[in-house]
């Protein structure tokens, strides 16, 4: 008897589309084009903060035109599945166990959420006050 | 020994995570949404309160950390998206994403030492 | 019990006449309450004897019969026709090579499970007259979760960094290694080191998370490995600041 094993090709490129859930850990992945993308937004903020007022108005201007707003919706919906998949995914990098029960998964994730709230609505609080 | 020199990056990039994942959503809506909006009023962004917020050095320590942590997460991250996407040249790859991680990291270092 | 007719696609493969594999379809008349491996079973006895599958306990502990169903890895003894369509196509696991018909090659899968040094590494060997270990319900809750892997090997076949890299050590020897990386009785973690914090452990894992998914007895290997990749930061952090130190 010969043996003759036969190894399936799987393509670098496409191979995400085979699978919902591969389709959705690569929105999750592409999420940090976007984070990326943001992150120089800011940068590019400081520098003009740093070269007067003149500069910093025009900045300013350019976050209110259309492209800037959608740019910045597509940023926060990335952001916030970033941040969903983030908490879903803690309890399982980092089971807490307090004697012989583990810490449930909801409590863990639920304790996450509510310090985003919080963090979230003093920093809107200290920009607005 | 075989082991590996990603811990390094994957500090930044579990840390940035963390951080991003807390802070990342509410900073664009306050920076890139609110004042669009009309979530907040224009005085908001304005440039003496964002000055003051850089010059004092909560508000430094704070924008730093906003600027530099997301910028080492996504980067590692994209770098391993760059893979998934079946470009395989790891370290071009690398060069690319960590180098503009570093940058953001300089200017903003040395931005934010002359307010 | 009423009958259901089920028409398997089955991707067949002789490797002493083929160049490669092709779907065969064959029509099942099954029952209500069967499972996969029952409609195959019944293509085996009754439409065609040169069927080649592995199966064995029927009842998901033994880990011997996983397939891809519809291009899920599913353990076929544990795939319900109800929870399936009319149609069903029946590949061998996905990212190994394929032996015959349905019968991958699981020598790569035997090695990874051997490289993680998968035995109690304990401080100091102990005698039988010096008496058992003791361990208490709190110990054994922190790693009993992946003791009970059974070796199906679906997670390799649901990882697309094992797809694309055969080297990558993979979800279930690396939470093999978790485990006993966990076990009270055990100090072997820099043993293991070399093997699971190198760049084909841990760090090839990108957490998409799949193989948790098809795990059939929620040993979730991704956690094992994200748990892991947070404690080999910390080691080797530890390591860097303090030489000298081991």
């Amino acid at each position: 008897m010969s043996r003759r094993p036969y190894r399936r090709p799987v393509s670098a490129f496409s191979w995400w589309l085979a699978q919902p859930r591969y389709v959705r850990y690569m929105a999750r992945e592409t999420s940090s084009v976007f984070i990326g993308a943001y992150t120089g937004v800011l940068v590019v903020g400081l520098v003009r903060l740093s070269q007067g007022a003149e500069a910093w108005n025009s900045f300013v201007a350019a976050l209110q035109t259309p492209a800037s707003v959608a740019f910045h919706l597509l940023a926060l919906a990335f952001a916030l599945y970033h941040t969903t998949t983030w908490f879903n995914v803690t309890p399982k990098a980092m089971p807490m166990q307090i004697g012989e029960t583990r810490l449930p998964g909801n409590v863990i994730i639920g304790a996450h959420y509510a310090g985003w709230a919080v963090v979230s609505a003093l920093i809107l609080f200290l920009a607005g006050g | 020994m075989a082991r590996s020199n990603k811990p390094i990056v994957w500090a930044l990039f579990a840390a940035g995570g963390t951080f991003t994942a807390f802070v990342t959503p509410v900073m664009i809506v306050v920076t890139g949404l609110a004042v669009a909006f009309g979530l907040l009023p224009a005085e908001a962004l304005a440039f003496e309160r964002v000055l003051a917020v850089v010059q004092n050095p909560v508000g430094k320590g704070f924008v730093y950390l906003a600027v530099v942590l997301p910028a080492w997460h996504a980067a590692h991250r994209l770098r391993i998206t760059a893979h998934d996407f079946g470009i395989r040249a790891d370290t071009a790859v690398m060069a690319v994403c960590y180098g503009l991680a570093a940058l953001a990291t300089l200017i903003t270092f040395f931005a934010l030492l002359r307010f | 019990m009423s009958e259901r007719h089920i028409e398997l696609e089955i991707l067949r493969y002789n490797p002493e006449t083929d160049e490669a594999p092709a779907f065969q379809t064959y029509q099942v008349p099954c029952q209500e309450d069967w499972v996969v491996l029952d409609a195959v079973n019944y293509v085996k006895d009754e439409l065609d004897r040169t069927l080649s599958y592995r199966w064995s306990c029927h009842m998901a502990v033994c880990g011997s019969c996983g397939v891809m169903i519809n291009g899920e890895p599913m353990l076929s003894c544990k795939a319900f026709l109800r929870d399936l369509p009319d149609r069903i196509r029946i590949e061998p696991l996905a990212n190994f090579p394929i032996e015959r018909d349905l019968v991958v090659v699981l020598d790569d899968f035997m090695d990874k499970l051997d490289s993680v040094k998968p035995f109690l590494i304990p401080r100091e060997e102990k005698t039988v007259e010096s008496g058992v270990h003791i361990q208490t319900p709190a110990q054994l809750d922190r790693f009993k979760q992946y003791t009970l892997c059974i070796n199906c090997s679906l997670c390799y076949a649901a990882c697309p960094q094992y797809a694309h890299d055969n080297n990558f050590v993979g979800p279930a020897a690396l939470a093999l290694a978790h485990r006993y990386n966990l076990d009270s009785r055990d100090v072997g973690r820099t043993a293991r080191e070399d093997v699971v914090a190198s760049n084909a452990g841990i760090w090839e894992c990108s957490f998409v998370g799949a193989c948790s998914e098809v795990c059939p007895h929620d040993v979730d290997p991704a956690g094992a490995i994200q748990q892991t990749k947070i404690a080999s930061t910390v080691d080797y952090f530890k390591y860097l600041l303090t030489p000298g130190r081991g």
